[in-house]
């Protein structure tokens, strides 16, 4: 059988993969799909917890669906202000639109 | 070796590389489609951790809308992209140290911290585990407060989202 480390680690690869994507990348779509990958490893965690703890509740599966939630809004609400930006500046590179850096 | 680890290490492997050709691939179509083959990776690690409603979910949520709605917002704005192609910023090296360090730690953590190299309980079999999910969800000592934050929290981003993209 699979020992509780391997998901926890192969889940920890994927949100390290994820991080890198959002501060690497440039277009803001792509941005976008990192934090999804991330949320994916987050949810990996939780499942390999609720399965791997001897407590026989299902709180690990209701956190998921919590999450699953609150990245479905997060997409939602992040290409909705994509096209609302690109609509203005004609562009969705986070480096060109910098009107709040300094 | 027995077969449940073979399929854990196919499904990891693929999923890993997903994820990372998803982060590199400067072709944002094709990242979008290695991002579907990642998170049916993640589906089928859930089927091996024997959360089936959970996987069923994530295929229908993650890759039935939240892919294709990806898919549909690079399409939209696919003039800015085909402008310049979308590579990683000057700084990425930065950003690959960054996650390196903190994958090793993590691992690092798992790897020496007590009680990470356990086995699976046996799950209950008589167990209806879906209809004990609906019930734990909507039973006021469950968590019916989460379960109704939650679908606040969908109608304002659906509500949202409206607002923002409305073309005035």
């Amino acid at each position: 059988m699979i020992p509780l480390a391997w998901y926890l680690i192969f889940a920890a690869a994927v949100f390290s993969i994820g991080l890198y994507g959002v501060l690497a990348r440039k277009n803001i779509v792509a941005i976008l799909m990192s934090i999804e990958l991330m949320l994916t490893a987050i949810n990996i965690n939780l499942i390999a917890f609720w399965r791997y703890s001897l407590d026989q509740g299902l709180a690990g599966q209701v956190f998921t669906i919590i999450v699953f939630a609150v990245s479905a809004s997060e997409v939602a609400v992040g290409l909705a202000l994509v096209i609302s930006i690109y609509r203005r500046f004609k562009e969705i590179s986070a480096e060109d639109i910098n009107l709040l850096k300094w | 070796m027995n077969f449940s680890i073979l399929i854990f290490l196919f499904v990891a492997v693929l999923t890993t590389f997903a994820a990372l050709v998803v982060v590199t691939n400067k072709n944002l179509v094709s990242a979008a489609m290695w991002l579907i083959v990642a998170l049916f990776g993640a589906a089928l690690t859930f089927v091996l951790l024997e959360a089936t409603y959970i996987a069923v979910v994530q295929v229908v949520v993650y890759i039935g809308a939240i892919a294709v709605l990806i898919v549909f917002t690079i399409m939209l704005t696919r003039r800015s992209a085909e402008k310049e192609p979308s590579g990683a910023t000057k700084q990425w090296p930065i950003a690959a140290v960054l996650s390196l360090a903190l994958f090793s730690g993590l691992t690092y953590f798992y790897l020496t911290v007590p009680g990470t190299d356990r086995l699976a309980p046996v799950l209950d079999k008589e167990l209806n585990m879906v209809s004990a999910l609906g019930q734990l969800l909507v039973s006021p000592s469950g968590y019916v407060l989460p379960f109704e934050l939650a679908s606040v929290l969908l109608l304002a981003a659906l509500i949202g989202s409206i607002v923002v993209a409305w073309r005035k």
